[in-house]
């Protein structure tokens, strides 16, 4: 490993807390170091709950997180990376080139976290319609609140 | 397997042009305006040039509804773009509002065609959250049931194969197996699909009375109609020939992507994660992994149909092996009193009560679980704040990963193998969309 990655464990699960710009080079490491497969990337939004006790201490906690689950099938071995994502600042470097697999589940967090990642090819939705407004999965936005958007229909709001 | 790859196959392909297909350029990245602009006149005869073809979201072929944006050259498909999300009603949002209890009644909804999986994972994370041990007998009733369903969705599989390429009678054959094995699953868990049969600390209800005798019936049943399927598809030339060499893969370009199950299997790398990271007691029972050679649509096929057999060969196993004792944990944070107790103990009513209104509260943490589905790994990422509802449920949908295969899949094929590229993927498009 060439950066310092702050390491916990969680249930047995092996986790590190990479910072947004550190994400990219620890990302590529591990690559090099066998874990071939990104398993999932998503994404929590913590905004209701902020007294988190799960983070080491040089960790500072922010409102989102970016959770991306690696593998190395050869040495069974699985790690993830929790980074920490403020909300001004909603912006991690994209995995694409390391993980072409990792294409559909950023533009997923992007769908529906509003997250951006830097340097993905087609960052644009994926589950929701092009044109709705608002990513649902964030905690201010409530259930039962979204008014239903189609493209062409009356607007009703 | 033994079959001789097609002349003329992507297999020929060097090494170089794998890895740049691995960049990415078989996905077409165009929105829906850019599209239209690309689409091209179909009224004018001098337009020869690239078009782009809309497939679905409503066409028989593609399981549901993803819809398919193909870049065609003539006959050839150059470049694809599935477009998920038509049965998106945000499950995992829904997740959050839920009881812990309730959960798998949200997840069994993703992948309809295996939803014990989705309840497994969903159920075995939120035990690790607990710190609870499941009794032995509950962990092989979930063996039991998901083995089953994994029959019965590869059944699914080979009925809807047939179907799209033409062989209409396996569709009814496929169904017709399948209905078997759902109603041994109406007989325990009450209902066809969408169970909520395995939940936290353990399942619903005992095996019912008899449930051997069923059990016997679907393994005397099932194994001669699969070779009865062999002699239908396996070995008939039209059948190989829509599916050897089409849509091929390499294991490099499988890991590249994410993709799991038999597609990762197919192309030769030998993974499984009920024996790679065994997880309830799959480390008890003997079975084999299967794996293709040239990672096509026919490799594919052929792991699905053995596969199939591997699974009740394990069922032959746990109908031996089967424990007695309790189906449930007996830990009271998770478990209501007996209903006889409610009766006579003013603390039973109370505590029945809390768990079916508030829910138990899970420690804080977050944790993954990760099993394998009949279509790839089936991972489950809890977070808990301590409360009764997960502050995040997460479900990685083999379906969704395994969906962006088909670009690569798909590219410099005909338009007629789109059809059966899109069948080998086997995507089930409740758990892509969520």
């Amino acid at each position: 490993m060439t950066t310092t990655v702050p390491e916990t464990s969680s249930f047995g699960q092996r986790v590190l807390h990479p910072l947004p710009d550190q994400l990219f080079a620890t990302a590529s490491d591990l690559r090099d170091g066998g874990f071939l497969t990104a398993v999932d990337v998503t994404a929590v939004d913590y905004l209701a709950h902020p007294g988190r006790t799960d983070l080491p201490a040089d960790v500072s906690p922010e409102r989102f997180e970016v959770v991306v689950f690696l593998h190395a099938h050869q040495r069974r071995e699985r790690v993830r990376l929790r980074v920490q994502v403020p909300v001004g600042d909603p912006v991690v470097p994209s995995l694409f080139d390391l993980f072409p697999g990792t294409e559909a589940m950023e533009r997923e967090v992007f769908d529906l976290f509003g997250i951006t990642f830097d340097g993905h090819p087609d960052m644009t939705r994926i589950l929701l319609p092009e044109e709705w407004e608002g990513h649902p999965l964030r905690k201010d936005v409530d259930t039962g609140r979204i008014p239903v958007q189609f493209r062409e229909a009356p607007v009703q709001r | 397997m033994s079959i001789e790859a097609p002349e003329g196959t992507h297999t020929d392909l060097d090494s170089a042009e794998r890895v740049h297909r691995r960049d990415g350029s078989a996905v077409l990245r165009v929105s829906e305006a850019e599209a239209f602009e690309l689409a091209g006149d179909p009224d004018n005869p001098d337009d020869d040039e690239r078009m782009i073809l809309n497939m679905g979201p409503s066409h028989p072929s593609t399981h549901g509804v993803l819809r398919l944006m193909l870049e065609m050259e003539g006959e050839t498909v150059l470049r694809t773009k599935p477009v998920i999300g038509y049965l998106h009603t945000g499950m995992e949002k829904t997740g959050e509002n839920l009881s812990y209890l309730q959960g798998p009644t949200n997840v069994t909804r993703m992948d309809y065609a295996a939803p014990l999986f989705s309840e497994l994972a969903f159920s075995l994370a939120t035990e690790k959250l607990l710190g609870i041990e499941v009794p032995p007998r509950a962990t092989w009733i979930r063996m039991l049931m998901c083995e089953l369903n994994r029959v019965a969705s590869h059944l699914l599989f080979q009925a809807t194969n047939g179907m799209d390429l033409g062989a209409v009678s396996m569709m009814i054959y496929g169904w017709r197996e399948r209905e078997e094995v759902l109603r041994f699953f109406e007989k325990v868990t009450g209902l066809r699909m969408n169970h909520n049969y395995i939940r936290p600390g353990g399942v619903a209800a005992d095996l019912p009375d008899g449930w051997q005798d069923d059990v016997r019936r679907l393994l005397d049943l099932i194994p001669p109609r699969l070779d009865e399927y062999d002699t239908l598809l396996t070995g008939q030339p039209i059948f190989r020939e829509r599916l050897q060499g089409v849509g091929v893969m390499t294991p490099a370009e499988a890991l590249a992507l994410s993709a799991t199950g038999p597609i990762l299997r197919s192309t030769g790398y030998a993974w499984d994660l009920r024996r790679d990271e065994p997880y309830l007691a799959y480390d008890q029972v003997d079975f084999d992994v299967l794996v293709g050679t040239y990672g096509d649509s026919f490799d594919r096929f052929a792991i699905r149909l053995n596969e199939t057999r591997e699974s009740l060969r394990i069922v032959e196993q746990i109908l031996d092996q089967m424990p007695s004792g309790d189906y449930r944990t007996q830990d009271k944070k998770v478990t209501p009193p007996p209903r006889a107790r409610i009766d006579d103990s003013m603390e039973a009513l109370i505590h029945h009560f809390k768990i079916f209104t508030e829910g138990f509260h899970v420690p804080e943490g977050e944790v993954y679980v990760a099993v394998e589905s009949p279509r790839g790994e089936l991972g489950c990422y809890l977070v808990s704040d301590g409360g009764p509802n997960p502050y995040r449920m997460h479900i990685r949908g083999p379906s969704f990963v395994n969906l962006q295969t088909l670009p690569h899949l798909m590219e410099g094929g005909l338009i007629a193998d789109a059809v059966a590229v899109i069948s080998s993927v086997d995507p089930i498009m409740g758990e892509v969309d969520r």
